[in-house]
């Protein structure tokens, strides 16, 4: 996948030198455990191992295996013991090999990490990172290629960032360490090894701060995660049939920019939500629905949800991408939206 | 009854807090009895040995973690009535400012890091806290609480095993009350408690739980050594619920019989026999021990007025406390 960078504002471009995604995140822990010896990474086979992603090579040989700490492949145990580390003064950094594996640790994460701070009236509280991953088309079938960050941005408490590229996942790891609350971040695994241009400098990507890649006036495509390459792609398509589309990366899912999203809606009277989880009860279906709520006067289209189909990921590579949302399919959506076909769809 | 502390203070402190602890609870249930208390709650009463001879051991700055049948806990750590009755009723000036409850109540200043209502929840917790300890270079120890009926959980031996393999300050204290909620614990255990932690290389000791001086000196010996890295250690310390499995369960003798019960609380029950004791050993008179008695009783009965005359938190405050930096999560 190419990646868009020409709409990057800030820092100026020639303080940038390109990495990839993976060395972001390595950068963003290295950085955060120099900077706070309370910071640790726990996980499976994130020491010598670096991960099977490699994302973590050579934090151990600088931290140690005090600080990067390799467990058991059991889930919920090092995510628990995470989360009491959190609320005795330490910041855990957990490294959750697959996203899938979060149905294993709900209990960890949903019953005691995002509730630790309401329950005790706000005298406890637990400063954790989730650090998982999301995407499909890498041919790894139904239990590792999931998207699942839906189910965690429905439990008040945690927070959920999605970086959308390198910038993004440096920036959005430095300012989750730094967070006391528990913060989940979804790495998409495809995307490990695409470069994108990151300041030398350090620099932190507030939260609930949304990022306008694209200004355009007809169309807005909010994107999450890979999706914002996919809609930047279907953006170019739709440039050259004079289709002018706007793209928003929301960059953290909660707390949500909302804001920002209901400004271009109104702005351009038309949107589409594209995200990776399934499309029933997920991100696409909660943001169109604030959208209706905040800006039904100002549309002249039905906002349009397009999420992974509602199946099993598929081993199959000539069934498997056919359930994620690609640059056609949106560009389609988006010809039909504003050629009127679609308004009375319902 | 086993010798451990030499100081008398130390024994009066160590009654006191049981009958602290069987008199908060008599009023919690009738509370609950009168309807005064909304929802439900699990009476400590019988195992106040367990959390008194367990606490009397730690230092303010050792952790504990709880569970559902947690004030007795909660009170040995050095908890007040007044704020542990406001939370049972919901009102502002309780410890979670009536957010938690009887079932998460935690009280931070006394290094309770709160009860909890998943059976066997909070055993991660507790081994991330020991982890914390060790990382820090802090010498705190950290007691994990748990029911028999949390051993058949899968979390407890995933941390059992990391922290066997770390060598962490935790001491994994099951209190086997007999019931594992509404089933007798033989019928949901297999072998021996404390084979499980052994299987881990842990060290493991059973002990009577209705023997406070047993149980002060068996933890006095294992927080010692965990102090000094050689944790964790597990202790099955076996002892009695009075009551149901909660306030609610009073029909229940088609798992367990009333002459059961009656044996326990007239031939085993902890308070009395370390009364007996106390008086035996010339530590107290009766005289003494009913004073003290009756001021235990009225310090509760002053503090369940006051918790009921106390205030609910304003409907304001339903959305603070969701993230740290954000005073209303819904504004």
């Amino acid at each position: 996948m190419s990646l868009q960078t020409s709409n990057m504002r800030w820092p100026e471009e020639e303080d940038m030198r390109e990495i990839t995604l993976s060395q972001a995140v390595n950068e963003a822990l290295a950085e955060e455990m120099r900077r706070d010896e309370t910071v640790f990474i726990i996980g499976e086979d994130v020491a010598e191992a670096g991960t099977p992603f490699k994302v973590l090579s050579g934090l151990v040989e600088e931290f140690g295996t005090e600080r990067v700490v390799d467990t058991p492949i059991s889930e919920p145990g090092f995510m628990g013991l995470a989360v009491g580390a959190a609320m005795t003064g330490t910041r855990p950094v957990v490294d959750l090999m697959f996203g899938d594996f979060i149905y294993l640790i709900m209990d960890q994460l949903c019953n005691q990490a995002a509730k630790t701070h309401y329950m005790s009236g706000g005298k406890m509280s637990a400063p954790l990172v989730l650090r998982t991953n999301m995407g499909a088309t890498r041919r790894s079938a139904a239990q590792h290629s999931q998207s699942l960050h839906a189910l965690v941005a429905h439990i008040p408490g945690l927070k959920v960032a999605m970086p959308s590229s390198a910038y993004e996942a440096k920036g959005l790891m430095k300012t989750a360490i730094r967070d006391n609350n528990p913060v989940v971040i979804f790495e998409d695994k495809l995307m490990y090894n695409d470069k994108a241009p990151v300041p030398e400098e350090e620099f932190l990507i507030p939260f609930g701060e949304a990022n306008i890649k694209r200004e355009g006036s007809d169309i807005t495509l909010i994107a999450t995660s890979s999706m914002v390459q996919v809609c930047e792609a279907a953006a170019e398509i739709l440039a050259k049939e004079g289709i002018d589309a706007e793209v928003i990366d929301p960059r953290t899912i909660v707390p949500l920019d909302e804001e920002t999203l209901i400004a271009s809606a109104k702005k351009t009277s038309r949107v589409i939500v594209v995200d990776e989880g399934h499309q029933s009860y997920g991100i696409t279906g909660e943001i169109a629905g604030r959208i209706n709520e905040k800006a039904f006067y100002h549309l002249d289209a039905p906002v349009l949800r397009m999420g992974a189909m509602d199946v099993p990921v598929p081993f199959s590579p000539a069934l498997e991408d056919i359930t994620v949302p690609t640059p056609e399919a949106v560009a389609e959506n988006a010809r039909k939206l504003m050629s009127g076909e679609m308004i009375h769809a319902a | 009854m086993a010798k451990t502390k030499t100081n008398t203070e130390d024994y009066l402190r160590m009654y006191r807090q049981m009958v602290r602890i069987r008199s908060f609870e008599d009023n919690a249930n009738q509370l609950y009895l009168s309807a005064k208390m909304p929802g439900l709650t699990h009476m400590y009463s019988g195992e106040e040995a367990v959390a008194v001879g367990i606490c009397e051991a730690l230092k303010v700055t050792d952790k504990i973690t709880s569970t559902h049948r947690g004030h007795g806990h909660c009170v040995a750590k050095g908890a007040n009535f007044k704020e542990m009755f406001c939370e049972l009723l919901g009102k502002e000036e309780g410890y979670c400012r009536g957010k938690g409850g009887s079932m998460h109540i935690a009280d931070q200043s006394n290094g309770n890091l709160g009860a909890n209502a998943i059976v066997g929840g909070s055993m991660g917790i507790a081994t991330g806290s020991a982890f914390t300890a060790k990382m820090l270079g802090k010498d705190d120890v950290t007691v994990c609480f748990f029911g028999d009926g949390a051993t058949a959980q899968g979390l407890m031996y995933e941390v059992m095993n990391m922290a066997a393999l770390w060598n962490l300050p935790v001491i994994y204290a099951c209190e086997n009350n007999g019931y594992s909620e509404y089933t007798k614990t033989e019928e949901i255990a297999a072998g021996l408690i404390t084979a499980r932690a052994e299987a881990f290389g842990i060290e493991a000791h059973q002990v009577d739980g209705q023997d406070v001086l047993a149980v002060n000196e068996l933890t006095q010996d294992l927080v010692a050594r965990a102090r000094k890295g050689k944790g964790p250690f597990f202790m099955e310390l076996m002892t009695y619920r009075y009551h149901g499995h909660h306030v609610g369960d009073i029909n229940r003798e088609y798992y367990r019989s009333k002459n059961e019960e009656k044996d326990w609380k007239e031939n085993r029950d902890p308070i009395i026999k370390f009364r007996g004791w106390l008086v035996e050993q010339g530590i107290a008179s009766e005289d003494e021990i009913e004073a003290m008695n009756a001021e235990v009783k009225k310090d509760a009965e002053e503090a369940v007025a006051y918790a009921e005359a106390a205030p609910y938190p304003g409907q304001a405050e339903v959305d603070m406390h969701v993230f740290t930096d954000v005073k209303h999560a819904l504004a």
